[in-house]
């Protein structure tokens, strides 16, 4: 219990120094709700889907929380690098625990960004309803955790962070503009429904829209579900191939 | 003569802690470590010695559970570590030959990570925290970030760090390299000490050959992944003919250069090139 609780502390002693790091992974979200959300809001309303912000909001939020819990997870490549991660290793600690402490730690920052971008998107213009607040925390938290251990799964097999813009854009990238958190996800082409139903963070927007502003493509208890259970399967291997490093 | 005899007979009665049996460990067609037996005693300090490249790290990670070996049996208190890893881990401590600190910390933070790792209770944890900073002389910087630190105060931190549990075993991997003089000498007092009071064993690389000298109960010198000889500094001293152990070393592991971590085939070519002297 105390290890899991001093490598969550670290986590998060790291970050809040980290003072460029905050505002750096605040500024693209932000980019994303003005730009995106002011300059597509008039074709979105002729369209007849209403007003954009109100869609974008839940997406942007996910994609912060998506960028920042990946980053966490891979994060552990620095530590390989840096000859930290050996400190860690070497511990009479199982490396269980050492990998729950890390992902809590990592799902933790990167649900405060979360909240963080939903504050912004409030000041912007973002008008959700405040009643199922519990249920977009409970969405924010499984993606937090999901992501997180998709890095941590990752870290554990790569050697340095070279492979990083590898995973900047053939996996971040794609699983963020295919989860239908830029547009909705009916009436797409085939493929694209299918790529969109087999991403996960799918149903994370579509669960925190839904909470957020009732309306959800897939309902919320799939969402829940195939959210939650994915969420359980990463975090499996994360820590199976966590306890195989070997430095 | 007659000590060295004394302390044979000493450490033949003692039970050993580290048992290593036919340890091999491969990467790719790269042999790092071939075929190497070593046991030590309990309470031992014992020095592991060799050129850059020898396979001596290679050799503590395994013994440290970081690196799984290709083939062989070590025994760590009597405990099988390729299978029970998490037993291992409960009887050693280590400082790592590269630097293993958290940069983004400060140096107290460091000390107390590393003190809720190895379970250290919470009073005896601040207050050996306080003992070592200060034995180190880095206390006044306790709340410091370590990246501000110069290369010799975050080694300093480090070896106050890995002294910060007692474990029945200690590994130091090359733990004096970059001090000066004073705080070597400093370091292997508290070291010696630490064995004396509290039988910790020790088990050790440098390429101060004259702190194997001075510290070392046996010495085991390794060359090209495989134990090239091994007992007390005179017996070595004596079979070599030599004066001191440094020179013992080098009439026993060559004169030429090594490349750290370079492979067989360059190894090969390196000898070559050089010759054997």
């Amino acid at each position: 219990m105390s290890t899991i609780y001093i490598l969550w502390l670290r986590q998060l002693k790291r970050y809040v120094r980290s003072k460029a790091r905050m505002i750096g992974s605040i500024g693209q979200p932000l980019l994303f709700l003005v730009a995106l959300g002011y300059g597509f809001g008039p074709i979105y309303q002729k369209a007849g889907g209403g007003n954009y912000i109100q869609f974008l909001a839940p997406g942007v939020i996910a994609m912060g929380i998506l960028f920042t819990a990946m980053f966490m997870g891979i994060e552990i490549t620095w530590d390989k690098q840096f000859g930290f991660l050996k400190e860690t290793l070497v511990a009479p600690v199982s490396r269980m625990s050492i990998m729950i402490g890390r992902t809590l730690g990592g799902a933790t920052v990167a649900l405060a960004q979360g909240v963080v971008i939903f504050l912004i998107a409030l000041a912007i213009g973002f008008h959700p309803q405040f009643n199922f607040l519990w249920v977009v925390f409970i969405f924010m938290l499984l993606i937090s955790m999901l992501f997180t251990g998709i890095g941590t799964a990752i870290a554990s097999l790569i050697d340095d962070m070279q492979a990083f813009p590898l995973i900047m854009n053939f996996l971040v990238m794609p699983t963020f503009f295919l989860s239908g958190a830029l547009f909705p996800l009916e009436g797409l082409p085939p493929v694209i429904t299918l790529i969109a139903k087999s991403d996960p963070l799918s149903y994370g927007i579509d669960g925190m829209r839904g909470a957020l502003t009732g309306v959800t493509a897939f309902g919320f208890f799939t969402d829940f579900a195939v959210l939650a259970a994915i969420t359980v399967v990463v975090l499996a291997i994360g820590a199976y191939l966590f306890s195989r490093i070997e430095i | 003569m007659f000590l060295a005899a004394a302390r044979r007979t000493f450490i033949a009665i003692m039970p050993s802690i580290i048992e290593v049996k036919n340890l091999v460990k491969t990467f790719g067609d790269f042999t790092a470590v071939n075929d190497v037996s070593f046991d030590v005693q309990k309470g031992e300090i014992f020095a592991f010695l060799g050129p850059n490249g020898a396979g001596k790290t290679t050799t503590i990670k395994m013994l440290t559970t970081l690196l799984k070996p290709t083939s062989g049996e070590i025994f760590l208190d009597g405990k099988n570590i390729i299978h029970d890893q998490d037993a291992a881990r409960r009887s050693f401590g280590i400082v790592f030959q590269d630097p293993s600190l958290d940069d983004e910390l400060t140096a107290w933070e460091n000390m107390e990570f590393h003190g809720v790792l190895y379970h250290v209770p919470k009073a005896m944890r601040r207050k050996r925290i306080e003992e070592l900073m200060n034995f180190v002389e880095l206390w006044d910087r306790k709340d410091a970030l370590v990246k501000t630190f110069s290369g010799g105060m975050k080694r300093r931190l480090e070896i106050a760090r890995g002294l910060l549990h007692h474990p029945k075993v200690l590994f130091l991997d090359e733990p004096t390299t970059g001090l000066d003089p004073q705080t070597r000498n400093h370091v292997w007092s508290y070291i010696e000490n630490l064995n004396k009071e509290e039988g910790v064993t020790v088990f050790f690389t440098t390429h101060y050959i004259e702190e194997a000298e001075r510290a070392a109960t046996r010495v085991a010198i390794m060359d090209h992944g495989v134990i090239v000889d091994r007992g007390t500094s005179d017996e070595l001293k004596q079979q070599t003919d030599s004066s001191s152990l440094e020179d013992a070393f080098i009439k026993l592991t060559g004169r030429d250069l090594r490349k750290e971590s370079a492979g067989a085939d360059a190894m090969r070519t390196h000898a070559k090139v050089w010759g054997r002297r």
